[in-house]
Formats: C-alpha cells, sequence, structure tokens
C-alpha cells in the first residue's frame, strides 16, 4: 500500500471565516502573538501498489478541491 | 408541461418543490439521482436539503450522480434547469455556474424570511417577474456565501447573468449581495433563497415564489420570451 496525501486550502483571497473565529478565540488561550489562521483539509489516499501521483492529482482537481476556490498540493508519504 | 424535480440522498425540500410546480400548473415527475433517464421531463429543478450530508463540499459528491451527467447534456442543449439552495451549490460544482457557494461569513446558518430584488427577467425561470421586482421569500443556509474572482464577478455583471440580489440586508455574506445567477444562455438558474415555500398564504411569507415556476411554464409554452 501507497499513501499520498493531499493538502486543500482555501485560495489566499479566498474569506475562511473558520479561521478567523478561530484566531479571534486564541486570545482566550493567553496566545497573543498569532496573525492569521487558516483552515485546510488533509486528505490521505491509498492506493493498493504503487503511489500515483498523476491519479491523485486528477482526483484531487476533480473531486477533492474546488479549484474556483480551492488550491491542493499532493505528496507520497513515504 | 412536465417538470422533473430529482432526489438526491440528503435531499429535504423535493416534495415541495414538485407541490410548487403543480400549484403553478405543471406536472411534477420525481426524478431519482441514481437513474439517468430525465423521463421526457420539459424542465428540472435541483431542490435544496444536504445531499450526501453535504460531505467534502455542498454539492461536490451531488454532481457525479447518474441523473446530473443527463441534465448536464440536456442543459447544454437548453433544458431549463433551476437549482435552488443546495441545487445552486450543486449547479457550481458541476460548472454549469461559474463560482462557488461559501460558508457563511458569521458562521451560523441563517434561517428566516428574505427581501430579493429580481435583477434579470430574461430567464427561463424568472419571465413573469418585471426587472426591479422586490420579492419576499425564505433563506435557510449554513453555505450560501456567493464568491468569485473579481473578473467573473464583472463579467457577470456586464452580460446581465445576476438574476436576483439580497435587498435591505444580506444575510450570508454574498459578494455583490448576489442571491441568483444564470448562465449566458438564460437556462439554467441557481438561487439560494426558496422560492417553492413561497407559493401557498398557509405556509409562506408571500406567493412570491410562484413565479419561478409560472415562468418556466409559459416559456415553455412559448408564452413570455424575453431578451
Amino acid at each position: 500500500m501507497a499513501r499520498v496525501v493531499v493538502d486543500v486550502m482555501l485560495k489566499p483571497e479566498i474569506l475562511d471565516p473558520q479561521g478567523q473565529a478561530v484566531a479571534n478565540a486564541l486570545p482566550r488561550l493567553g496566545v497573543s502573538d498569532v496573525a492569521s489562521v487558516r483552515i485546510g483539509r488533509r486528505v490521505e489516499i491509498e492506493f493498493e501498489g504503487e503511489a500515483d501521483l498523476e491519479r491523485a492529482r486528477e482526483i484531487a482537481d476533480k473531486l477533492l478541491a474546488n479549484p474556483v476556490i480551492e488550491n491542493f498540493q499532493v505528496k507520497v508519504e513515504s | 408541461m412536465k417538470v422533473g424535480v430529482v432526489t438526491f440522498p440528503g435531499s429535504l425540500d423535493d416534495r415541495d418543490a414538485a407541490r410548487a410546480v403543480r400549484i403553478a400548473g405543471g406536472e411534477a415527475v420525481r426524478l431519482w439521482h441514481a437513474d439517468s433517464d430525465l423521463h421526457g421531463v420539459d424542465a428540472v429543478v435541483l431542490p435544496g436539503g444536504f445531499s450526501y450530508g453535504d460531505y467534502l463540499r455542498c454539492g461536490a459528491i451531488a454532481r457525479f450522480a447518474p441523473v446530473m451527467e443527463s441534465i448536464k447534456k440536456a442543459a447544454s442543449n437548453g433544458l431549463p434547469v433551476l437549482g435552488i439552495c443546495n441545487g445552486f451549490q450543486i449547479l457550481c460544482e458541476a460548472h454549469l455556474l461559474p463560482g462557488a457557494l461559501t460558508r457563511n461569513q458569521h458562521l451560523r446558518f441563517r434561517n428566516r424570511e428574505q427581501w430579493v430584488r429580481v435583477e434579470s427577467s430574461a430567464t427561463a425561470w424568472t419571465g413573469d417577474y418585471q426587472d426591479g421586482q422586490e420579492i419576499y421569500i425564505l433563506i435557510k443556509n449554513g453555505e450560501g456565501c456567493f464568491v468569485a474572482d473579481e473578473e467573473t464577478l464583472d463579467m457577470l455583471e456586464d452580460n446581465g447573468q445576476i438574476v436576483a440580489r439580497y435587498v435591505h440586508g444580506n444575510p450570508n455574506g454574498s459578494m455583490r449581495d448576489i442571491a441568483a445567477i444564470r448562465n449566458e444562455a438564460g437556462n439554467v438558474v441557481g438561487i439560494m433563497p426558496h422560492p417553492e415555500h413561497a407559493v401557498e398564504a398557509l405556509t409562506g411569507p408571500s406567493l412570491d415564489g410562484l413565479g419561478f415556476f409560472t415562468s418556466v411554464l409559459k416559456h415553455l409554452s412559448g408564452g413570455s420570451e424575453k431578451e
């Protein structure tokens, strides 16, 4: 089995209200030196055989990420 | 005239949409997500709800349902399609409409009555309205914030593809107060508020939503072509 990790993040210009809500909660933990928080999604894909990065990219582009609002990166996890 | 209403796993408003079609004088045909046959319908409504539990992103999985393949093909040949709420999200995910719908800016589910201004009566679904007419219908969504890049927003404005805007307050942070858009041809419309819940005095805040359903019936019988 080979695992490919897909990281999906909102594009920088897209507002992330969840990240903002988390950032606004940090002072309550006594944390005051965080400038911003942005939240994304990590997806782990297990291939039956070899890790297929091309196929993973296709899956990410067609389903896991919405290219209108999100960017993604794929990497093989060793 | 036969108007199909699709049921996905997790659809909620399919019965209300079918009822609205009947009240408007059409025949409602229930379509099933796993059946690619459109059963000879003249138009299609994608109803509200939480298809596939809204997993991954709202509408992201419904887009791959067998019925959607047929709807995509038929829409490119002019089939009128109306996506309401989750249906709007599905149309964006299926690239039948530009942009995307994201989490409400205030992070809360918004469930209330809402004023909306119809900006374009030049669609298959809005011919019975006047441009600029304000209507009072329901909104109920957690992911109703329409976003697109500036270029796309300008294109929508320039082509008259913004079908409706929120007025007297934006309930979710939608860019340029967008509540509904259409494709270039005008046969595909996505709207976040719920016209199908405003068709009867007993249960709705007004009867203002009925126009979407009477419009498409007129459009199909060749009655109200406005360009």
